[in-house]
Formats: C-alpha cells, structure tokens, sequence
C-alpha cells in the first residue's frame, strides 16, 4: 500500500513498526475497530505510551472546543474568550485480521466535557497513567473517567528516579476500590505497556462477566 | 515576525462545513472505520472533501486517523464525511459491539491479540 498521497504529509508509519501491519492503513480484513483511552494528568507519559505500541506514527487531532472561563494559554489566535483548542495524540495497534484497536491519549481537563463524550463514548475502558512525584495531580482525571462511568485500570508509569511505594501506599492515597488493578509499567518498553494494557482488559473482562 | 504557537487551517470550519456544526447523520465514531465507495467522480466536491476521498481510495482509516492526516477537526471531519456518505463517495464499516455476549467475545480477541505482542 505505497504512497496514494504522494503530497501529503502524512508518510506512512516508523520505520519497521507500521511494515507489520501495512503501513497507513488498516488491513482489508479488520471489520471491527475498538478503542480504549489512555489518560492522565500533562507529562504523565501518554504520548509516550501511545507511541511505544501504535503501529503508525502517532497521529494529533485538534479540535476547537467551546468553553467559558478558559485559561489564558489555551486561546487559540482569535481573541475570542469561549474557544480552546485541544489535542489528542492516538495511535493504532492491529490485534488480529478482524479487529483494530486506537488508543487516545486523553488530556485530563474536566473542562473539556465535550471532547470527553465523544471519546468516553463506546471506548471499551481506560488506562489511568500515573507518577509517583505528584499522585495528587491525578484525582481530577480520576473523577472525570468514573463520572463518564469508564471501567479502569491503573498504571504507575515508572520514571526514573521517581519514588517507589508500596501498592497499598498508592491505593489508599489514589482511593483505589479494592477490584481496581495497579500494575507498574515502563510507558518507553512496549511489553511493559502491553502488560499494563493487558491488566485492564482483564479486568474488563471479569467487570464485563460480573454484569452478564 | 512571530511564528504562531498553534498550526492554523487557512479557512474557518465553519467556511470548510458551509455553516454547519453538526453532521447529518449520527453514525460517526472516533474509530469508525471509512473508505472510498467505487469511483465516483469528484466533480462538484469541495477541496477538503476531495481530499477526503482521495486519501480514502487508498483503504480504510478511522475518522480520527482522517481527522488527523488532513489536519482538520474531528467535527468538521465527520460533517463532510456525512455528506460523502450522502453522496456515494464513501462508505462505513461497522464499529462496536450489539450485545452482551458479544462485547466479551469482542474483549476477549482484545485481551488475546495484546498478548501475542508479548
């Protein structure tokens, strides 16, 4: 599937990452496409967790929200006070001839409550990455992804040099329910984060055989 | 001279849509996957639409990964992408499970394909 969009800036995927799976687009085969959303608070390591397991270069969507009482930063160049932009960086990762899965790295402003619709709608769960050097920063995301009723898992994306506790320390400070995963991951290693990604589709799937 | 802190679009969506915000039809998710329909001829088509097409003939993407590549918003994506379904140019695959039975099978292929990358 070589270069339809000869002009277009969108080069097919990282060198060797995309070959496997042909390149910019999705396999003839796949019928399905899931998505599930990996969030958490800015520098958390989205992004990079997002890259680690697409299959193509990450992607970036803007979109231009409507919003009073904005911060200032987030203006785009009009003056114009009711507008944001924000952007999601999402990757793609083939699971099988059939089925597709996206990831979206999800910015974690509950102020963006459209945005948050339109993703939180049909995402199969999340993946709530945190950083033990400030846990408190991601109880607004948190809340956000229980409001919009997303089953969850969390990640303590490891960085180095970042404190180490122990699970319960963690737990008890993040209010975890007790049936709620923590793993550890290494969002730069790509088993580390499938590991993590593979932990809260367990879990899914236990939450899943729980309501049937 | 300043360089500007966001890439703009040179247009306004609203220009792009011809005034709308909303598509006309409801069937776009993030991840629905689209692809160009036959060989319909893009007469008539506005410049963002002819691009749509046009990067659709070469196989299916989602509407974010279309969003994405031209560099447009996701709303003003899916408003054209509706007109282009109106249109023939474009079609849909299905996305999303129908049931509860289903949805686990659905979890489940997720759950093995992850694994296979270990």
């Amino acid at each position: 599937m070589d270069s339809v969009l000869s002009s277009e800036s969108s080069a097919p995927a990282a060198p060797g990452a995309g070959a496997a799976a042909g390149g910019m687009y999705v396999r003839d085969t796949v019928r399905r496409s899931v998505k599930l959303l990996i969030v958490g608070h800015f520098a958390v390591g989205k992004t990079t967790f997002v890259s680690t397991l697409s299959e193509i270069r990450p992607l970036r969507t803007e979109e231009r929200m409507t919003q009073a009482g904005a911060p200032i930063d987030d203006l785009t160049g009009v003056p114009d006070k009711t507008h944001t932009t924000v952007a999601m960086d999402f990757g793609r990762l083939t699971l099988s001839d059939r089925l597709v899965l996206y990831l979206f790295g999800t910015p974690g402003q509950g102020r963006f409550k459209r945005l948050w619709e339109d993703l939180s709608l049909g995402a199969l769960g999340a993946l709530v990455l945190v950083d033990t050097r400030r846990l408190e920063k991601s109880f607004e995301i948190m809340d956000l992804v229980e409001r919009h009723g997303l089953p969850y898992a969390v990640a303590v994306n490891a960085f180095d040099g970042a404190p180490v506790f122990p699970d319960e320390e963690v737990r008890e400070a993040l209010d975890l329910h007790p049936a709620t995963p923590l793993v550890t991951c290494d969002a730069r290693d790509r088993a580390s984060s499938a590991r993590a990604l593979i932990a809260l589709v367990d879990h899914l799937i236990a939450t899943e055989r729980e309501q049937s | 001279m300043m360089t500007p802190r966001n890439r703009r679009a040179l247009v306004r969506p609203h220009v792009v849509t011809g005034g709308r915000a909303r598509p006309s039809r409801n069937i776009f998710d993030l991840v629905t996957l689209v692809t160009a329909a036959g060989d319909l001829p893009l007469t008539g088509l506005s410049p963002e639409k002819r691009r749509i097409v046009t990067l659709c003939r070469g196989g299916a993407l989602s509407v974010a990964e279309v969003a994405g590549h031209l560099q447009l918003p996701v709303s003003v994506t899916k408003v054209l992408l509706s007109d282009l379904v109106d249109s023939g140019h474009i079609t849909t695959r299905a996305a999303g499970p129908e049931s509860r039975p289903e949805e686990l099978e659905l979890l489940q292929e997720v759950l093995d394909g992850l694994r296979a990358l270990l």
